[in-house]
């Protein structure tokens, strides 16, 4: 699996894909894999702040629930609605699934997260 | 500094474990267990389900126990520490029990099978297989039987949905036409003799269970010559992923969910598995006594009416958001593509219709009781 090199990841799995301080938010094509079905998705209305590193939400598969974490802080300006009828196609398409669209607080935060290289490597080194 | 603590228990695993793993399965532990949880290759859980109630799937579950009694006295033995009839049983047939607790709670639910004159076999859970079989030896030792533990003896291949029953015609010479459902017989499969076949399952479809012997060449020969049967059929290699959501569709008990040692038959809606015209049997004191007493909580069906999952242990909560039960077991229904639960409440809340709230990550999410089972399947006629 190729990692997109225009977006950036965390270790809990999301993507980031940013524009000036527009980003989309995901999770990744691993995070996926290891959830098996996604039968379901929790995330923030429209509006809603983030905080970078807290959960802003959850994805659950038939056998378990995981937090999903925020990349960046920033506040969300559209959500994915065909993920709540139809949440099976971040199976499908994890790298083109978006979750969230919001404006960036603070787009330093961005430093700190890995690359797409760093993040194939963190991956493996992980075991998955 | 960990203090020092006795051995780690060694997780144990069955003999078809090498061939799971060759298979890519995602693994898992389960009561001490090394076990599939899903395969990847068959397309993961949701599509192991649906192939069991659309085509055929396979399951290994060697990992329950068995356990033989013989001897003159076996169906008083039985019959003492099961809490239904197994006077009833013609040879070769086989029904849903359990054995109970003195208080009238569950040791654990079993398949009793009646294999010969004097011969029974009781089909027990993975987790409880130590605690069931010393509980059985020490509760019938006035009995003039033998009591063994053959749980290790087994590969056992359970082969469920509505065309399994074609494709364990292919590898058998019994005519498995005239076996009826909950009914077992013996006979050559995959060129080994002698093999016992019981047309049970834990899916509430039909199916069957072969009890194959546990050496790792013979169980990977009969698992292989099974996929390959099956090809035709669509056939899946299904985990306990699928397993336990089939299980729920079917409103069929999980021992430590549903079932344990702290919850009696009547609250388990179990009724109609108890026998309790039948003279004596460890617990129907108790039980009688709690008949009278009547119910404080009963076990019901739930689905979610507003987004939500019902995941097991979540607490069940009135209209005004006082806790009024918990969830057994819960989960996503691939079949019936909705979420539902099993639920202990108070028998107000019970009946049908009923609308109750379901903790959800410290949220009240609306649900409502539903008759049980959620799936059952259409019989020939």
């Amino acid at each position: 699996m190729s990692y997109p090199t225009d977006y950036k990841y965390t270790k809990e799995h999301e993507w980031i894909k940013v524009d000036g301080r527009n980003a989309v938010i995901g999770i990744t094509h691993h995070a996926q894999e290891s959830l098996g079905d996604i039968v379901f998705v929790d995330l923030p209305k429209a509006g809603a702040e983030i905080v970078a590193g807290k959960t802003f939400g959850s994805v659950e598969s038939v056998k378990a629930v995981s937090d999903l974490y925020a990349p960046a802080s920033g506040t969300v300006t559209e959500v994915n609605g065909e993920l709540a009828t139809a949440p099976e196609k971040i199976n499908q398409d994890a790298h083109g699934s978006w979750m969230l669209k919001l404006t960036l607080k603070d787009p330093n935060e961005l430093n700190g997260l890995l690359s797409a290289a760093d993040y194939e490597k963190f991956v493996a080194e992980e075991g998955g | 500094m960990p203090a020092v603590s006795a051995t780690t228990p060694t997780v144990r695993k069955t003999a078809l474990n090498p061939v799971h793993r060759q298979m890519g399965a995602k693994m898992v532990e389960f009561n001490g267990w090394d076990m599939p949880v899903e395969y990847p290759s068959a397309g993961g859980i949701i599509a192991e389900h649906n192939a069991v109630r659309t085509g055929v799937g396979i399951f290994d579950v060697s990992h329950m126990g068995d356990i033989r009694l013989q001897g003159p006295e076996a169906l008083a033995a039985v019959q003492h520490i099961s809490m239904n009839d197994a006077s009833r049983l013609a040879i070769g047939q086989a029904q849903y029990s359990a054995l109970l607790y003195p208080q009238g709670t569950f040791v654990d639910d079993v398949i009793v099978h009646r294999l010969g004159e004097d011969e029974y076999l009781l089909v027990i859970n993975a987790g409880t297989r130590e605690k069931d079989f010393n509980w059985v030896r020490d509760n019938t030792r006035q009995y003039s039987c033998q009591a063994e533990n053959l749980s290790d003896d087994f590969t056992q291949i359970a082969i469920q949905g509505p065309k399994g029953v074609n494709l364990l015609q292919k590898l058998t010479d019994i005519d498995l036409s005239a076996v009826k459902f909950y009914w077992v017989t013996r006979g050559t499969v995959c060129g080994l003799k002698n093999i016992l076949i019981a047309r049970t399952g834990y899916t509430a479809e039909d199916g069957f269970e072969i009890y194959v012997p546990a050496d790792h060449a013979t169980s990977a020969l009969v698992w292989n010559q099974v996929l390959e049967a099956g090809k035709e059929f669509g056939v899946v290699p299904c985990g306990l992923g699928s397993r336990n959501t089939l299980r729920l569709e079917g409103n069929l008990s999980l021992y430590g969910h549903e079932i344990s040692d702290t919850i009696n038959v009547w609250e388990a809606g179990l009724d109609r598995f108890c026998k309790m015209e039948k003279p004596d049997f460890i617990g129907r004191g108790a039980l009688e006594k709690a008949k009278s007493a009547g119910l404080k909580r009963t076990l019901v069906g739930i689905e979610m009416i507003e987004r939500g999952i019902a995941r097991d242990g979540y607490r069940v909560l009135d209209d005004s958001g006082r806790e009024i039960g918990h969830v057994t077991s819960g989960s996503y229904a691939p079949f019936l593509k909705k979420n539902i639960a099993l639920a202990y409440v108070p028998p107000a809340f019970a009946s049908a219709g009923s609308t109750v709230k379901v903790e959800i990550r410290g949220q009240g999410v609306k649900a409502q009781v539903v008759p049980t089972p959620f799936y059952k399947r259409l019989k020939k006629a």
